[in-house]
């Protein structure tokens, strides 16, 4: 159970002059104060834990997140950034005495410069609509969090999201070349731009991922990829996760990098079978995706060689994609797991963990021990490529005391992570759910450190309280709450 | 005190000696390693604090793309053991030894510690991009690590993008993880000979745009527009043709392998500029370039990253020609004369917000300046 922070009731006592404050700041109807409305922005995708906020204010300028931070700052409210609330680790989470600026209105595009290979987005405009407004000249924008159609740019920037091509091309902060930052004290500068690099400290990649902790990012300018000529896939069976792994190094030790890598285990495989019948294999222990994609004459290439890698690593049945369609079914297992797996159970928990591969079949290993001893079961889907693992935990929260179960395990999976030489979190961020367990990756020296990278922009430690550093001593009541079956925040969001 | 101190220098031989040592400090500290770089940045007065017995490579997996050394380890010492697997460093470090006069061996925490990126920077990152953990000690002797050792990682906030291109002044690496990646069947250099600015830039704009996996494009007036695939052997023969049928243009020469590797390194080096006694490093947006160059007028330049990159040579500084000529981007002063470095702002000055966030932070690492005090300006 995670701790939300008690709200300071000096402020919340004020609710109605801050509130009167703010509706001078943004346009009418821009301040969101009624109770059924704000119930919107109770939570994320971390559905469990939900917190009414002081008020939620839909700025719709740069100039007016500047206001509103600005009044914040004098006032001595806390603020928590907001763009779609797609967050996996509770980094959208209101406070009781906070501010929400929600981002929604920031939805234009402003410039697309083919010629610089570039796009200037405000960051409300969804990752997929980045790359769908360049889509007619050919073009793409690289991080594809599986959240894509709904989740926002500047909640990448934020969370440094990635998705299932980030080996071959990089995170969101590879490709950001910079963004419109709106301090904790109101203050607007620019961090980076069409050029690269910084003429001084990297402050862009700090922002990048810094979970909404040291300001709120406005305008974001992206760099753009030409779309591969073509893209294949394979689909391989293995007897064993050991021989899967071996494959995966196999193929990487052979100099190619895929565009995408992607493992199940057999609870994954066989719900994903059930919920989609592309034809997997159910007489496997694991199973590979792997994707190539680039010039025709390139891939059909690395399509061979992978093939007798596979071969040479105990595959147990191999299948090449010969069509588009093919490979998206190759695809379509895959990108319903959550919701397949989520068939199973009444409830599920997506872990995010990274580990070195070479510890895939031990952390496997120990992860299925620990489901005798916490009496729950686990499908693991994992990003094999760069070892970015999400386990499943299935669980019934109208069952008593099994939400608390499903943590613990789920925090003893990210304890095991980082103890075989891994992180806590590969792609969803710390946020409120992986908070406490910080002390566990990084010694004190470590996080103190981190703190006063936090206090060098936000000295009173206003923006987005409660999340990333383990910091609270006392623990509120009210927090996490039963969310059940179709319940589910964004069920039309694929998750992978 | 356990480190050796030998003629003034200060030699720790462990992360724990460099944290005593800092701790101890009571004059500022010039952390040095190769010293190759030590002509970059505003003069600093302080006691040089070699870190040359922190070397040798800790661990390297090649089959996790993931390799971690001590800071001090040669880059040379590095690139050996990546080849030995087939691998590389995607970002293909410069080496200004021969432009700044240095004829020591450059090593990994001072090009991290510079950001320095070389040609492939434009398809394959920065330094910064490929940087993904250390261990270190603050400008307060604290010992203190952050990021990670795996390839995907967001735990926390990105301090490794902070530390690189902070040039020693926030914190000494003791140890330095990097992601690599494999490296090519073939690298195959194409230079299309003439052009000016403007057209060589379409060029190598247009070039980078195609679907083509272009890794580099430079140019170099001496030789004209540059253009390099990398990849699988077969690969790279298509997409030859299919990007000089692309663009209608006809290479003038082919270079493989070895020899398209020295072209760049020495592209990317700015060797040609070597004999000039002042240098600019500048990033502009790519299609700016032409102009840009129009106003900078310099003896003699070199173009990389499409355009985006500017090194320009001159007799002498004048900063405001430089710093006047560009509105968007960052020129750095990469080789001048130890007198002109402390009257000029080495580093591309920042607006006041960001110059006031940058001085925090250097007081949040470094309260007491300690580390490379005044080198940035």
């Amino acid at each position: 159970m995670i701790c939300l922070p008690v709200p300071d009731a000096a402020i919340v006592e004020r609710r109605a002059s801050i509130l009167r404050a703010l509706r001078e700041l943004v346009a009418p109807g821009n301040v969101v104060e009624d109770d059924t409305r704000l119930a919107a922005y109770e939570t994320d995708a971390l559905t469990a834990y939900r917190q009414r906020p002081l008020a939620v204010v839909l700025p719709e300028t740069t100039a007016e997140v500047a206001a509103v931070l600005q009044f914040a700052h004098r006032e001595g409210v806390k603020v928590v950034p907001r763009g779609a609330g797609t967050s996996l680790s509770g980094g959208a989470i209101p406070a009781a005495d906070a501010i929400v600026v929600a981002l929604g209105k920031f939805n234009r595009i402003l410039e697309i410069d083919y010629a610089n290979r570039c796009v200037v987005a405000q960051c409300g405009v969804t990752n997929l609509a980045i790359s769908h407004a360049v889509a007619g000249e050919g073009f793409y924008y690289a991080p594809d969090p599986s959240s894509q159609i709904a989740c926002t740019i500047g909640g990448n920037v934020a969370e440094n999201s990635g998705g299932v091509h980030c080996l071959k091309y990089g995170l969101t902060t590879n490709n950001v070349l910079g963004v419109e930052l709106v301090t904790p004290q109101g203050e607007v500068v620019r961090l980076g731009g069409k050029h690269l690099d910084a003429g001084h400290y990297d402050l862009l990649g700090l922002t990048v991922g810094s979970e909404g902790l040291i300001g709120i990012v406005t305008e974001v300018t992206v760099r753009i990829l030409r779309r591969p000529q073509t893209a294949r896939a394979l689909l391989i069976g293995f007897p064993s996760v050991e021989s899967a792994g071996a494959c995966v190094a196999a193929v990487i030790g052979s100099g190619i990098i895929p565009a995408g890598m992607e493992m199940m285990d057999r609870p994954a495989i066989a719900a994903a079978e059930a919920f989609v019948n592309v034809g997997y294999p159910l007489d496997v222990e694991a199973l590979l995706i792997v994707e190539l994609d680039g010039p025709a004459v390139e891939v059909d290439y690395l399509i061979e060689r992978v093939r007798v890698i596979a071969e040479q690593n105990a595959a147990a049945g191999i299948r090449v994609s010969t069509s588009e369609r093919e490979r998206l079914a190759f695809w379509a297992g895959r990108k319903a797991a959550f919701p397949a797996v989520g068939r199973l159970s009444p409830d599920y928990y997506c872990m995010d963990g990274t580990i070195p591969r070479r510890e895939l079949p031990r952390v496997l290993r120990e992860i299925n021990a620990m489901q005798a001893r916490y009496g729950l079961r686990v499908a693991n889907v994992f990003h094999a490529g760069d070892g970015n693992l999400h386990p499943l935990i299935l669980y019934d929260a109208n069952v008593p005391g099994e939400t608390d179960r499903a943590e613990a395990f789920g925090f003893d999976i990210l304890k095991l992570c980082v103890d075989v030489g891994g992180v806590l979190t590969g792609e969803h961020g710390v946020g409120l759910e992986k908070r406490d367990l910080m002390t566990y990756q990084f010694g004190p020296v470590d996080l103190e450190i981190q703190h006063r990278v936090k206090h060098a922009f936000d000295p009173d430690v206003r923006f987005n309280p409660g999340k990333v550093f383990p910091t609270l001593r006392r623990c509120a009541e009210q927090g996490r709450e039963h969310v059940h079956v179709g319940a589910e925040r964004f069920p039309h969001l694929p998750r992978f | 005190m356990t480190h050796e101190t030998r003629g003034g220098v200060l030699r720790p031989r462990d992360a724990a000696d460099v944290a005593a040592v800092v701790a101890d400090a009571r004059r500022p500290l010039e952390p040095v390693a190769g010293g190759t770089k030590r002509a970059v940045g505003r003069p600093v007065e302080a006691d040089l604090l070699d870190l040359a017995g922190l070397a040798g490579i800790v661990t390297y997996e090649p089959a996790e793309l993931v390799l971690t050394a001590h800071a001090a380890t040669p880059l040379a010492t590095l690139e050996a053991a990546l080849a030995a697997h087939g691998q590389r460093l995607a970002f293909e470090p410069p080496d200004f030894g021969a432009l700044l006069g240095a004829s020591s061996a450059q090593t990994i925490g001072g090009i991290l510690g510079a950001n320095l990126s070389g040609s492939r920077r434009v398809a394959g990152g920065a330094a910064r991009d490929h940087f993904l953990g250390f261990a270190g000690v603050s400008g307060r002797g604290e010992r203190f690590k952050a990021g990670g050792k795996v390839v995907k990682n967001v735990t926390g906030y990105d301090l490794p993008k902070l530390m690189a291109g902070s040039w020693g002044t926030l914190a000494i690496f003791t140890e330095v993880t990097l992601r690599v990646v494999p490296a090519p069947e073939l690298d195959r250099t194409l230079v299309v000979p003439g052009a000016t600015p403007a057209a060589s830039v379409a060029l190598l704009c247009a070039a980078l745009g195609s679907p083509h996996d272009v890794s580099a494009a430079g140019f170099d007036p001496a030789r004209g527009s540059l253009l390099r695939l990398e990849g699988f052997a077969a690969s790279v023969e298509a997409r030859t043709a299919a990007l000089c049928a692309d663009l209608r243009c006809q290479p003038a020469e082919v270079v493989d392998g070895a020899a398209s590797r020295r072209l760049w390194r020495a592209h990317a080096s700015a060797e040609a500029l070597a004999a000039s006694p002042v240098v600019w490093r500048i990033s502009v947006p790519p299609t700016d370039a032409p102009a840009v160059l129009e106003r900078l007028r310099p003896d003699r330049y070199l173009l990389d990253w499409g355009g985006g990159l500017i090194h320009a040579a001159y007799g002498g500084v004048d900063a405001a020609r430089v710093r006047g000529a560009f509105t968007a981007g960052h020129a750095t002063l990469l080789k001048a004369g130890a007198a002109e470095r402390a009257a000029t702002a080495v580093f591309q000055p920042q607006p006041a917000v960001a110059a006031a966030a940058a001085a925090r932070l250097k007081a949040a690492f470094d309260p007491r300046g300690i580390l490379n005090p005044g080198r940035m300006g």
